[in-house]
């Protein structure tokens, strides 16, 4: 019989969220365009509760016959995916306001995104795991042309459909190549089957559309087009709850389902992180549009986070968490950084616009450079402590060569990280700033205040989180 | 003889799959596709899973044609050129249609007797349509209820990228137009003769 009470532990948050939105979808039909701006902070307001209820149920569970099973290492980023999530839906409603585009579908679909996010880090079988990473990507597709008069935003969402679609297809591949292999599509069956040649086969094409969906190189084509043509907010949503949810998805399906095999696939994972650091740090040197920027920004960092998944389940687990945790906020801030900067007929995109900003806006100037440094890694700030995390257990595993590079990416990427404090402090400033909304400004400061003061309070609780949550992986 | 079938079925596959990506024209890009969903078809016929190959052909071939339609209808095909081809194709189109057939009939006379398979096509059930039936709705509820919603976000994506809102575009407005009265329509006057109205 159905087991509603295990079902509520496993994926309570999954299932409320896809009740909300699909009441949002009645609501919306009913009440038309006055639900708008409601659907919005009811959105939000859902993807905290869901927060709130992963960390009601943290020790997680098992339902639907084994097609889901949690532990506190998935709650864990459930709990941080749907903050951000909130935060993001929250701050997008005086954009799309201004540009004439806010319709309660937006809310929709990002209240079905985060269930994707969920459903994929809950998954224990390969068909669950197949079913939410499309429900993520289908949703994410949309949002990337939300703007579907902009020929940017329609291009963004066209090439992030069409090189999905062939993620997808790569992953469902080496999925069916997996299952064809060991017998069954459960992580536990396949994790105890006898690894063949025809699984490892499997296991290289999952790693490559697990990859496309990080963003890492050499499957990150699509992130600085993408980043650059959709809107902002959307923009802003990506780089933050769904780069959480699929890296600990990506942390998952290695540890819990090859993590006999590590011998197989350290390599290659070790490869994809050198080469994201490489291509991430060296291609944002030359970039003039800041949201390309973080782009290539977010490349390198997934290659930061990739090393942790290298050094394997016992070492990389706890680091993965804190160092992602510290980067999706910096990274969000630094998002709601450039949704804060408007000028009069349009935002902010050139980085040279940012000049002189420290005399126009200090307050912003100084949070922005405080994320900044947070996301170079300089020491006084929260990113310092998770990269010295991920530096550690990578040096613990004897990774020694992607260790020297992460160092080195590091230092190249201080050269486009300093240019922006640069430009803000020092260059003449151009033209006047306009005032944005409040919850883009207090996401900003709040950002800037945890990446710069607030982690010092809780670092060594989060690493003791993290490291027990971790735990949860093992049992 | 299971063998042969299987190799020549799983050839036939490859092959049209293969002239999808290389064909130049789309259209018959669209028609070898169909040929490699009835070929998948066979082969699942050869393992014993009539049902899915049913399904494979009803679902997939059927909503190719369609697809096929609207390839036709919004690409730039050139008909004069494509018709000019047709006499010229016509020992290739008898040869698709013979390997049509011969599937057909391989994959019946064959059946399934022979077959070596390292897995059962309907476990604890007389036939496969039973055999999924038993877990549709109760071992994979979840994935089936997932499916539903993804197909929820497609149909909310494809409206939010396409629906526009015309004013000046007429629409029905039947509350309007059943409570209109005789009155409403027209009135009755009564000109003098020679002036009009």
């Amino acid at each position: 019989m159905i087991d509603f009470t295990a079902m509520i532990l496993t994926v309570g948050p999954e299932l409320w969220l896809v009740a909300i939105a699909l009441i949002g979808v009645l609501v919306g039909a009913t009440l038309k365009d006055r639900f708008n701006s409601v659907s919005i902070k009811f959105g939000a307001l859902a993807l905290f509760a869901a927060a709130a209820f992963s960390l009601m149920n943290y020790e997680g569970g098992e339902a639907f016959n084994g097609l889901v099973r949690t532990n506190t290492f998935v709650n864990f980023a459930k709990f941080v995916s749907y903050v951000l999530a909130g935060f993001a839906l929250l701050t997008s409603e005086g954009f799309l306001k201004r540009h004439g585009t806010i319709r309660y579908e937006y809310s929709l679909l990002i209240l079905l995104a985060s269930f994707g996010m969920g459903m994929i880090l809950s998954a224990a079988d390969l068909m669950t795991l197949y079913m939410g990473v499309e429900t993520l990507s289908l949703s994410s597709y949309v949002l990337a042309a939300f703007h579907r008069d902009s020929a940017k935003a329609s291009e963004a969402g066209l090439k992030y459909f069409v090189l999905g679609a062939l993620a997808s297809g790569m992953l469902l591949y080496g999925a069916s190549l997996v299952y064809g292999f060991s017998g069954s599509t459960e992580y536990a069956v396949i994790a105890a089957a006898d690894p063949s040649i025809g699984m490892m086969f499997g296991m290289v094409l999952m790693i490559v559309g697990l990859a496309f969906k990080v963003s890492a190189a050499p499957m990150h084509i699509w992130t600085p087009d993408v980043y650059e043509g959709a809107p902002t907010p959307v923009v802003a949503f990506f780089a933050s709850a769904p780069k959480m949810a699929s890296m600990v998805v990506f942390a998952n399906v290695m540890f819990t389902m090859f993590g006999d095999v590590i011998d197989q696939w350290q390599l290659i994972i070790c490869i994809i992180a050198g080469l994201s650091m490489i291509v991430g740090s060296l291609g944002a040197l030359t970039q003039t549009n800041i949201k390309r920027l973080l782009g290539y920004s977010s490349i390198a960092n997934m290659g930061y986070a990739l090393v942790a998944v290298a050094a394997g389940p016992e070492l990389g687990a706890g680091p993965l968490l804190v160092f992602l945790t510290l980067y999706v906020i910096a990274s969000l801030g630094l998002f709601m950084g450039v949704l804060a900067m408007r000028r009069k007929g349009g935002m902010v995109e050139g980085i040279n616009e940012l000049g002189g900003l420290m005399r126009k806006r200090p307050v912003l100037a100084i949070a922005l450079s405080i994320l900044i440094f947070s996301m170079a890694g300089l020491p006084p700030f929260g990113g310092f402590f998770g990269k010295w995390e991920v530096l550690s257990a990578g040096v613990e595993a004897g990774l020694m060569p992607v260790v020297i590079i992460l160092v080195l990416a590091s230092v190249v990427s201080l050269g486009y990280y300093l240019r922006l404090i640069k430009i803000m402090w020092f260059d003449e400033p151009t033209e006047r700033f306009e005032a944005v909304d409040g919850p883009v400004t207090i996401t900003v400061l709040l950002a800037a205040l945890i990446a710069g003061i607030l982690f010092l309070f809780f670092i060594s609780a989060l690493s003791g989180w993290a490291g027990t949550a971790a735990l949860g992986l093992a049992g | 003889m299971a063998v042969i079938a299987f190799y020549l079925i799983a050839a036939v596959v490859l092959v049209s799959a293969l002239s999808v990506i290389m064909a130049r024209n789309p259209v018959h890009s669209v028609l070898w596709l169909i040929l490699a969903f009835f070929s998948s078809a066979g082969l699942l016929v050869l393992i014993g899973a009539e049902f899915l190959a049913m399904l494979l052909v009803v679902v997939y071939v059927g909503a190719v044609a369609v697809l096929f339609l609207f390839v036709v209808m919004m690409l730039d095909v050139d008909f004069v050129e494509l018709k000019r081809g047709t006499l010229r194709y016509w020992p290739f189109a008898v040869l698709v249609g013979i390997i049509f057939a011969a599937e057909i009939v391989l994959a019946s006379v064959i059946g399934t007797a022979d077959m070596e398979t390292n897995f059962d096509a309907s476990p604890g059930a007389e036939t496969n349509a039973e055999a999924i039936g038993q877990v549709m709705y109760t071992q994979y509820l979840l994935l089936f209820q997932m499916a539903g919603i993804i197909l929820l976000v497609a149909m909310v994506g494809a409206i939010v990228l396409t629906l526009r809102h015309r004013p000046e575009t007429k629409r029905q407005n039947i509350a309007k137009q059943t409570s209109r009265r005789r009155s409403d329509a027209y009135e009755l006057k009564d000109p003098t003769p020679g002036q009009g109205i």
